[in-house]
């Protein structure tokens, strides 16, 4: 009897180290959120790939590697005690720099719908450096903004401007590709950080400010590249471009609508299995939910994000460390914003933007800085009574 | 952690649920709210019909003989939208799809315009479906020149061959029928706007005139509907729904092949002979009816057209001709849509007017060569004095003074230019017995109403045209400012609401305004035959289903009845056998075996031809026969071609021969084309390869 106890006892604790410190809620919604992803992924595929004679698990196979590389660097983000990683934050960011500017050398980065965002790799793989740099510039701003040098018990001017440089490289050069999608997630997640540091109120207002007046003045002065004018152009008339970034919107909207209460069933979509949306097993993936799930199943992933979400900010409430809580925040406002701006492009919401849906998308960059992002909120959670 | 941080981050929390609720919002709205119009709007992208057109039915004559009929053809088509994107719009591919099929290349080009992109005027030719349809340059293509084509499909672009099911109308015995069958063609805007309850489709050929049109919605049968789902590129990924097409109905028809390959023939013959004496004689109408039902057993209009064109791909100046005036409008069914001075065929109008008048029929009546009245002289025809005479003879001879006495005596009684307010009317009143101005029901499109020039036409004549003649030196062209034209003008503007002694003359021997079709002649000489019915006119006998079961029998239909005294009756029958006895219809039918009752007509006719010379004389022949026992009604109509007797006389004695078996002056044993003396009442077995019976020598 004792014996078996025993045994318990030591299995438990042996699972206990592995996943020492986790919250179960968050890891619970974020598989079911992967579980589901990979459905989608294989939804949106297998039937155009077999009918088209090609491999129907191409997607499949790539995307549970993607996971499986994913779940390691959550695993190592979360072993490591994140308040070192401040140690490490400067090599992290400058890797994010390097590969950003990497990406705009003709013959290294590959360019994709209009924007250099991608290196390619050998094996057909990928990587979009500036997925890496959304973490080392919430780490580095969150790093600078909480650490007190000084008496006071709020960032100066001084700290905002410091955090602001290391957010604004990784921009300019991410506005360069141009991938106006990060940018938006990048400057939600700067202000967003700065705001919960505590900075004097009218640094947010300021820059709140800057953000609109900067979108305004880009699209005017054409820094914003033709392609991403039509892209914000069909949202506000989508029929301005009929074959274009409108035709893709609306097929999108339709798609979704069409899915109704219900959903046709997963593999049997029409509108999907047509492939009448593109993208649909990366940027317009929520299109499949919608369309095979129905408002059942597509409500419950908006669900599942939304516990997802007030979990990570009751850790960034319970902890007493500021670095921790900003690292939260930042989390927060990325996963946040980079969701409702997929979300909201598929549902006719917000403009078009090239951003993958977290945790659901096809793409390995997108899938690793995600699963690294909720790695950091269960390395906080961890270390909530440390 | 600071107040501000605390409120910094319940602030974004409160922001992100706000974004996560809106989502939530928008998703209902799309899915569950608006859910059934994207359902909509998904299956329009996603499905396509593939229209399988069902086999048209037949029509066929009395004893099965197909009219119209389907084979296989071979279709060029151009995808408009195709041509549309090449850089020449497609003008090098129809210049050697042109060279290829031997065609001109203006009538492509034409063929290809939908007719809405045309100014007016030009249409001719013209595409009457949509841009998404395939348009057919022929649908009748040699195949090595559609292998061709389909072998070379790269320099070929957007056009296309395959195998089509068309119309065919046989023409066995060389018979036409184009105005009785009309012709098909492809559904129109208006069509499909149109509907009719029923369900059209794009690549639909539909019936456009004639039998085709007055009975699409049984020949064109339910076609088959193949609903596919397709992918981005078009591809079909699986089938939805598959309803198999169903054959139209066939319509068997009272026609008789021979009898129509008969009258037509006999028709043109006239025509030719009436070129032949010198008249212009550019048009003309024949038809056979049967006098107990009022079923039409062969109806011809002249000129014609091959209602085999539009299969073959129409050319431009085909379709032009269709409605030229110097082609004498071969569209125009003059049938029933010809209207003509009846002439002296009215005068069994004016046998029933003067006998409710009181005349008496057996009496004898001066036949002078002309009558006075007023202020004119009436002349005779041809001015000759025919002395005293009976009216039985005075028909036969088709003297016109006598009627000039009796219509102007009459008009007098009346109260000539102030009618009293009881006017006797008899000569209105016995057109009206004849229900003249009612339609005779024939199941064609497009039927005129003929024209009674009675007192209440008279006043509506005037109110739309007195301006016009009151202010005549202002209105007319300088041409019409002869003096004879403008002493007619000032009388039209001072009496021209009144029936004139000169309207009532006129009248009383078939001239002036009062206008009939040859169609309701035919109906008005049945009527005297056969005792006064008046029997509405058919074509369609029944509809039949492919399998043999009858869908919709149509009976014969009584309008009404003449409204004259038996006895009336019976003088107008004795006294149109005279006429082919001894009188104007002696000469024509001299020897002809089988007894013949009838009318001559010459009309006149005032105007004058496009080419500047007056027109020539309606020329009518109206009879029945056998005299008897009659059967059958005979009408011929040629306009402007001379006498009635030697133009229509000759040729109405021609379609007796057919129909008696006559050949020479003797009856040919078992060559009557109605052996029992009568069309056939059985319904006959279709099948598209019954043939014609050769009449058994």
């Amino acid at each position: 009897m004792s014996q078996i106890h025993a045994r318990q006892r030591l299995y438990r604790r042996s699972r206990q180290s592995l996943l020492h410190g986790w919250d179960p809620v968050l890891t619970a919604v974020v598989s079911l959120l992967l579980i589901i992803g990979t459905l989608l992924v294989w939804a949106a595929t297998r039937d155009w790939y077999i009918r088209n004679g090609l491999d129907g698990q191409y997607y499949l196979k790539r995307h549970i590697i993607n996971i499986l590389i994913g779940g390691l660097l959550a695993y190592g983000a979360t072993v490591v005690d994140y308040r070192l990683l401040r140690a490490y934050t400067p090599f992290l960011w400058g890797a994010g720099v390097l590969g950003l500017i990497i990406v705009l050398i003709p013959g290294l980065g590959a360019e994709i719908n209009g924007a250099r965002a991608w290196i390619a790799l050998p094996g057909g793989f990928q990587i979009q450096p500036a997925e890496l740099a959304k973490i080392a510039i919430i780490i580095g701003m969150s790093m600078i903004l909480s650490e007190r040098t000084h008496d006071s018990n709020e960032p100066t001017s001084k700290d905002v401007l410091q955090a602001l440089a290391i957010a604004a490289i990784p921009v300019i050069l991410i506005i360069v590709q141009p991938d106006m999608g990060t940018v938006l997630i990048i400057a939600a997640s700067v202000v967003t950080i700065i705001a919960v540091s505590g900075a004097p109120a009218r640094w947010v207002a300021a820059l709140l400010l800057i953000a609109v007046l900067g979108g305004f003045v880009a699209v005017k002065a054409g820094v914003i590249s033709e392609y991403q004018v039509n892209r914000l152009q069909t949202f506000v008339d989508p029929n301005a471009d009929s074959q274009g970034a409108g035709y893709q919107l609306r097929q999108a909207r339709i798609t979704v609508g069409s899915g109704g209460l219900l959903g046709t069933g997963l593999f049997n979509g029409p509108q999907t299995n047509g492939r009448f949306v593109p993208e649909q097993q990366t940027d317009f993936i929520f299109t499949v939910a919608g369309e095979e799930l129905g408002f059942i199943g597509s409500g419950f992933i908006l669900l599942l994000y939304l516990i997802l979400l007030m979990r990570a900010f009751s850790i960034a409430r319970r902890t007493s460390d500021p670095f921790g809580r900003l690292v939260c925040t930042g989390v927060i406002a990325w996963f946040s914003f980079q969701l409702f701006e997929n979300i909201g492009m598929t549902l006719g919401l917000m403009p078009m933007t090239g951003v993958p849906l977290p945790f659901i998308s096809y793409g390995g960059s997108s899938m690793f800085a995600t699963l690294i992002g909720f790695g950091l909120l269960q390395n906080v959670h961890a270390r909530l009574r440390g | 952690m600071n107040n501000r941080s605390r409120l910094a981050l319940l602030v974004v929390q409160i922001l992100i649920v706000s974004l996560m609720a809106a989502l939530f919002g928008r998703l209902f709205y799309l899915q569950v709210a608006a859910g059934p119009k994207y359902k909509d709007a998904a299956l329009s992208i996603q499905s396509r019909d593939v229209v399988a057109p069902a086999t048209r039915g037949l029509i066929v004559d009395g004893y099965g003989v197909p009219l119209a009929m389907n084979k296989a053809g071979l279709a060029i088509t151009i995808d408009r939208i195709a041509i549309d994107k090449l850089d020449d719009k497609g003008v090098d591919v129809m210049k050697r799809l042109a060279k290829l099929l031997n065609l001109k290349y203006k009538d492509i080009y034409q063929n290809t315009r939908l007719c809405g992109e045309l100014p007016k005027g030009q249409k001719a030719g013209c595409w009457q479906g949509s841009r998404y349809q395939p348009i057919p340059i022929t649908k009748s293509a040699d195949p090595d020149i559609a292998l061709q084509i389909v072998e070379r499909s790269d320099s070929f672009p957007g056009v296309d061959a395959q195998p089509v099911a068309i119309r065919s109308y046989p023409s066995y015995l060389d018979v036409n029928a184009a105005h009785v069958l009309g012709y098909v063609g492809p559904l129109t805007e208006t069509d499909l706007l149109k509907g009719n309850g029923k369900q059209y489709f794009r690549s639909e050929t539909i019936g456009k005139t004639g039998l085709e049109i007055q009975y699409d919605s049984f020949l064109r049968g339910e076609p088959g509907i193949r609903t596919v789902i397709v992918d981005r590129k078009e591809s079909i990924t699986r089938e939805s729904q598959n309803t198999l097409p169903v054959a139209g109905d066939h319509l068997v028809t009272s026609l008789d092949v021979r009898l129509q390959a008969a009258t037509e023939k006999a028709l043109k013959d006239a025509v030719l002979r009436g070129r032949a004496n010198g008249y212009t004689s550019d048009s003309g109408a024949a038809v056979v009816i049967d006098i107990k039902t009022g079923r039409i057993l062969a109806l011809a209009s002249y000129p014609t057209y091959d209602p085999n064109a539009w299969e073959k791909g129409l050319t431009v100046q085909q379709a032009e001709d269709l409605f030229s005036e110097k082609k004498s409008v071969p569209a125009l069914n003059r049938a029933l849509q010809g209207l003509f001075a009846p002439a002296s065929t009215f005068k069994a109008v004016s046998v029933v007017a003067a006998a409710s008048a009181g005349y008496d029929l057996n009496a004898n009546y001066k036949c002078p060569s002309q009558v006075q009245v007023g202020t004119r002289a009436f002349q005779n025809f041809d001015s000759k004095n025919q002395g005293t005479m009976n009216m039985k003879k005075a028909i036969a001879v088709s003297c016109d003074t006598i009627w000039y006495q009796i219509a102007f005596d009459e008009w007098l009684r009346d109260g000539g230019l102030r009618p009293k307010s009881s006017a006797n009317d008899y000569f209105f009143k016995a057109a009206k017995a004849f229900n003249i101005t009612q339609k005779v029901g024939i199941d064609l499109p497009s039927e005129s109403s003929s024209r009674l020039a009675d007192r209440d036409y008279k006043k509506s004549w005037y109110q739309q045209n007195k301006d016009f003649y009151c202010n005549y030196k202002e209105r007319a062209t300088k041409a019409q400012q002869t003096p004879f034209l403008l002493q007619l003008a000032a009388e039209n503007c001072v009496d021209g609401d009144k029936i004139r002694a000169g309207d009532a003359v006129n009248f009383s021997i078939g001239q002036g305004d009062t206008v009939v079709t040859p169609l309701k002649l035919t109906q008005m000489y049945a009527a005297i035959a056969n005792g006064g019915t008046i029997w509405q006119m058919m074509v369609a006998k029944a509809i039949v289903k492919t399998d043999g079961t009858v869908v919709k029998s149509f009976t014969p239909k009584k309008l009404g009845t003449v409204n004259a005294a038996p006895s009336t009756l019976s003088f107008l029958r004795s006294s149109l056998r005279e006429v082919v006895v001894s009188g104007t219809g002696a000469g024509v039918f001299a020897g002809f075996p089988i007894e013949v009752s009838g009318k001559t007509g010459t009309g006149q006719v005032f105007g004058r031809n496009p080419n500047g010379s007056l027109k020539d004389d309606t020329s009518w022949f109206a009879s029945y026969a056998p005299s008897k026992n009659p059967r059958y009604a005979v009408v011929m109509m040629v306009g402007q071609g001379g006498f009635g007797a030697s133009t229509s006389g000759v040729g109405v004695r021609q379609i007796y021969s057919s129909l008696f078996g006559v050949t020479g002056n003797k009856v040919v044993p078992g060559a009557a084309l109605f052996p029992e003396g009568k069309p056939p009442t059985q319904l006959p077995k279709i099948s598209p390869a019954t043939k014609p019976k050769e009449a058994s020598k």
